[in-house]
């Protein structure tokens, strides 16, 4: 069981989390996500008590150093050490040769283990920093945003090789992720934190399930343009990459303006048929 | 015309070999600290780093003089207890140089130091290393480029010291008369074909070595440090 209870100039919050488990912290940027990474792995100071296990992190008389609170943190920038190769990265953490070739199999980065990190593409060199995390055998893996710079096919295969390496190591998991299908693939829960506090916390089915009643289809999309067509006014909305033209009423034209938010869904008309 | 001695460039050599040395190990702990700390006292120690750089030498040579002759307490403890002068020999000559160097040494490596990611750096914290470790596995081999400006530059300067010099050691032959100076006397004694010859050697000298760590650093860029 990890207990965090802190506060600093940005966080305020009270969180458990049960050992093994796969977490998504989210929320807009600003609200404290990375923050709470940092008080955890000991980059940013705290008020407070932090426990992960029986080891005490931070309390009133005790402050762990960084160095002593095995975790293993993944960047978002990859944070590569430059000057060493792939296969040196890892065995600077820790000089265990049979766990480096093994993470650097599952991986499928064992050919490039010579190489130094510039050489490599952006989600090779994740991949890289995901196998350094975890040569400590971490208590706890952090992971920053480390998907979101990488282009959509690439954040795929990356989440495969997360999922199988969390089966592989059962290492309790928090990850920092804007992307709801990420979060629906890979974690078990989600908390959503807004001004370093905790405003939502459950399933991802719960937390990022938007539709309510009756409701089919709904999306969250901006409005991009208003155009009048003849008698009737479309308004283009950008819903994720997707942009699409909705017909709309001259009075709800009148209430929405260009880069409004708004949702969008649908409700289907079912004629159900029973055997009576 | 006297026979061209090499005297004065051996001694120039020599000093500046070893004020690069001294400086070096003295100012990475420095420039690493001034790089990471957060501490409100940053800018007093960066200013006091740079003085040189804006004093007149004559300026540091003076406060030199005053604090290690015989007759303040740092120069007559070093004469009571080890029998040693601090000025107007060698010794002098290096105590002063690295005063008058230390800027050319320490800024370079700060900015460098400064250059670095800062998640780098973390990432090696979190991994159980400590900031000793992290400073000579992780920051100087990514630094090369301001490790090796720091060290040219502060050589080639140390050679083209002059004023302190002058202050401090006076020009004693083999002892104190470094290049610099001898050119200046040669200059006095209206010896033009000497000074020529050894301000022509001081001059394409000091412009390839600066060449060589250009065309370094131009490809240490280029490569991004690929081997």
């Amino acid at each position: 069981m990890i207990s965090i209870n802190v506060k600093n100039h940005i966080l305020d919050l009270n969180l458990e989390i049960n050992e093994g488990d796969f977490v998504a912290i989210s929320g807009k940027s600003g609200s404290g996500k990375t923050t709470l990474l940092r008080v955890l792995a000991g980059l940013d100071s705290a008020t407070g008590d932090i426990k992960v296990g029986d080891k005490v992190f931070l309390s009133d008389t005790n402050y762990l150093k960084v160095q002593d609170r095995n975790i293993g943190f993944v960047f978002q920038d990859y944070a590569l050490f430059n000057n060493m190769s792939v296969e040196k990265n890892l065995l600077y953490v820790n000089n265990d040769k049979i766990l480096c070739k093994k993470l650097l199999e599952m991986t499928q980065m064992i050919s490039y283990k010579d190489r130094k990190p510039q050489t490599l593409s952006g989600g090779q060199k994740q991949r890289v920093a995901i196998c350094r995390a975890l040569m400590r055998h971490p208590s706890i893996l952090l992971l920053d945003e480390a998907l979101s710079a990488l282009d959509p096919q690439m954040r795929t295969n990356l989440q495969n090789i997360l999922l199988n390496l969390h089966k592989e190591f059962k290492i309790t998991t928090i990850m920092v992720s804007h992307d709801p299908s990420e979060i629906y693939r890979l974690t078990s829960r989600v908390i959503v934190i807004e001004n370093g506090k905790i405003i939502n916390d459950g399933s991802p089915k719960d937390v990022l399930l938007h539709t309510s009643g009756s409701q089919k289809f709904s999306f969250e999309g901006e409005v991009l343009e208003i155009k009048k067509v003849d008698i009737i006014f479309i308004a283009i909305v950008a819903i994720g990459q997707q942009l699409v033209e909705i017909v709309i009423s001259t009075d709800e034209a009148k209430d929405l303006k260009v880069g409004d938010a708004v949702g969008v869904s649908t409700k289907a008309f079912n004629v159900n048929i029973k055997k009576s | 015309m006297s026979e061209l001695e090499f005297a004065p460039f051996i001694l120039s050599f020599k000093l500046a070999s070893i004020t690069t040395i001294i400086l070096f190990v003295l100012s990475v702990p420095l420039a690493w600290w001034l790089s990471q700390t957060r501490s409100k006292t940053k800018p007093f120690f960066e200013a006091l780093t740079a003085l040189p750089i804006v004093l007149p030498p004559s300026v540091i040579g003076f406060y030199i003089l005053v604090v290690l002759s015989q007759n303040s307490p740092i120069g007559a403890f070093f004469n009571d207890y080890f029998g040693v002068q601090l000025i107007f020999n060698f010794q002098g000559l290096v105590i002063a140089s690295c005063f008058y160097s230390l800027p050319f040494m320490v800024q370079p490596l700060q900015s460098g130091f400064e250059s670095l990611s800062k998640n780098m750096l973390e990432a090696s914290y979190i991994s159980g290393k400590s900031q000793l470790q992290t400073l000579i596995h992780v920051a100087l081999p990514n630094i090369k480029p301001a490790l090796l400006t720091a060290i040219i530059v502060t050589f080639a300067h140390t050679v083209g010291e002059f004023g302190v010099i002058l202050m401090v050691g006076g020009s004693i032959p083999e002892e104190t008369k470094v290049a610099s100076v001898a050119i200046y006397e040669m200059v006095e004694i209206m010896d033009y074909q000497n000074a020529h010859i050894y301000s022509a050697i001081m001059f394409l000298m000091s412009f390839f070595v600066l060449l060589g760590v250009y065309i370094f650093n131009h490809k240490q860029k280029i490569s991004g440090f690929i081997k």
